[in-house]
């Protein structure tokens, strides 16, 4: 269980990790015997105890470091997918070449913008969570479209932290809505070839594999207005008003769904 | 119900562009001098000013505000395709820009809403540009908005104070990307143009970044498209 690698390391900010841990890893696997897809009911406790890492609030650098690993991650992913011949068809070869150029990028960008300060990469291993990830296209497209939501997510849970920095929340501003593209892109890719006309490129209220990716984005309360009550709109589907908007993720839910795929830190 | 209000919706945006048309026609016809009383008397109440100054406001309220015009803009564009829809328009094709309406639709009732009284009046778009007819007009007119649509977002977010405020523009802002890159890709399937080099811009070498705009450049791209002029004079920068 590559899990239990990361427990020294997050031991000592919590104690009781190792029987969270333990309970987490235990769901997973047998999760993971039910469905591959189902082994993405992640652990929740994972979150938790990572999160303990980074405080109530955290600093910019800390905004960033997590972000960073997000990115290391998402491009890891795409080096291999990339560089697994006949995987990918060649159809769509050239999106996820694009993709894999942008999160290169983006990890390049916050290692410099970190410097010293800079998290290093955590060693990743996807086939553990998704067995076929990097043989079957179907799954690899699936676990795209996820992390690329859960980017978006993960960015916008995040910009109220650097509403101080603003530099640095432009240029999260201008990552976060290229994952956005990126994310709508897997999405219509994965309603292509599985014939599932109801993933668009926007998300339709909670719907969508894995679960946890997906959790509160059934919302149509935006700020104080209950949108299905609002004038003008009492025609619109609620469907509609659910994709109107993109919900953030806390980094509790974002760590929870990324952790699985971290054997190392 | 569903049906007859959605249309509500649909036909507010219908008649508002059936004002614009009727101006242009007159305008067109050398009499524009004269039409001033007709139009006044034959407008909704959101088009009484004619063509009188819009002033987007100051601090929160005034990004606020300039959202609520983009948005304007963007939701009666979106009904004028959905209502002339161009030859050939394929079921997929429908059902994109159906959605895409809607969501368009849904921010713009959204800021008026959520602004009340300080909110700007309605604004008299200026499609003449665009051929509705042709596919190609109206989709790169869409590509157009949609990515000027998530640069303003991305330029306005530095200026925005509140942080509540700035968590509604982020939900909106990844909305509108998603938007731009299925209608990128409409125009060319399956290639890198969904979040393209044409459109990306670098950072300190680094590539992959959408642009964050400043609304003292976006406004004046945008004013082509409405009638009424729009001042942003008084926004933060």
């Amino acid at each position: 269980m590559n899990i239990f690698n990361i427990i020294d390391s997050f031991q000592k900010f919590d104690g009781d990790a190792v029987g969270r841990l333990e309970h987490a890893s235990r769901r997973m696997f047998m999760n993971r015997i039910g469905s591959k897809l189902a082994a993405a009911a992640i652990p929740v406790a994972f979150g938790t105890i990572v999160n303990k890492a980074f405080g109530a609030t955290p600093t910019a650098t800390e905004v960033l470091n997590y972000a960073l690993t997000l990115e290391y991650l998402e491009n890891e992913f795409y080096m291999i997918g990339n560089g697994t011949s006949g995987l990918i068809p060649s159809t769509y070869a050239p999106v996820f070449a694009q993709i894999g150029k942008h999160e290169k990028a983006h990890v390049d960008f916050l290692v410099a913008a970190l410097s010293t300060n800079a998290v290093a990469k955590p060693t990743f291993d996807f086939p553990a969570v998704f067995p076929t990830v990097f043989t079957d296209f179907p799954t690899f497209v699936t676990v795209s479209k996820a992390l690329e939501d859960t980017g978006v997510r993960a960015y916008k849970g995040q910009a109220g932290n650097l509403i101080t920095s603003k530099p640095l929340l432009e240029y999260a501003l201008q990552i976060h809505s290229v994952e956005a593209r990126h994310a709508a892109i897997a999405r219509k890719i994965l309603a292509k070839i599985s014939g599932d006309a109801t993933i668009k490129g926007w998300i339709s209220n909670d719907a969508g594999v894995p679960a946890a990716v997906y959790a509160g984005e059934g919302n149509v309360v935006q700020g104080t207005l209950n949108l299905p009550g609002v004038d003008g709109l009492s025609g619109v589907s609620f469907t509609a008003i659910t994709e109107a908007f993109d919900e953030p993720l806390t980094m509790d839910q974002v760590l929870a769904i990324a952790g699985p795929f971290i054997k190392k830190m | 119900m569903k049906k007859t209000l959605l249309d509500n919706t649909v036909s507010e945006d219908k008649q508002m562009l059936s004002v614009v048309n009727r101006r242009y026609f007159l305008r067109s016809a050398g009499v524009a001098a004269a039409t001033g009383a007709f139009i006044l008397g034959a407008c909704t109440d959101h088009d009484i000013q004619g063509d009188q100054t819009v002033d987007l406001g100051s601090g929160d309220v005034g990004i606020l505000n300039y959202a609520y015009a983009l948005e304007q803009l963007e939701a009666a564009f979106y009904t004028q395709v959905m209502a002339t829809p161009y030859a050939g328009m394929t079921a997929e094709e429908k059902m994109i820009l159906t959605d895409i309406r809607d969501h368009e639709i849904i921010h713009r009732q959204f800021f008026k809403a959520a602004l009340g009284g300080s909110a700007i009046k309605g604004l008299t778009p200026n499609f003449t540009s665009i051929n509705f007819n042709d596919r190609a007009s109206v989709l790169g007119a869409a590509k157009l908005f949609e990515d000027t649509g998530v640069q303003a977002y991305n330029g306005a977010g530095k200026l925005i104070t509140s942080g509540d405020y700035l968590l509604l523009a982020g939900k909106i802002v990844s909305v509108e990307a998603r938007h731009a890159s299925i209608i990128r890709d409409l125009l060319m399937p399956n290639t890198g143009s969904f979040a393209g080099d044409d459109v990306l811009v670098t950072i300190m070498g680094f590539g992959g970044f959408d642009a964050a705009v400043p609304p003292s450049v976006i406004l004046p791209a945008v004013q082509p498209f409405v009638m009424d002029k729009i001042s942003g004079s008084n926004l933060p920068s």
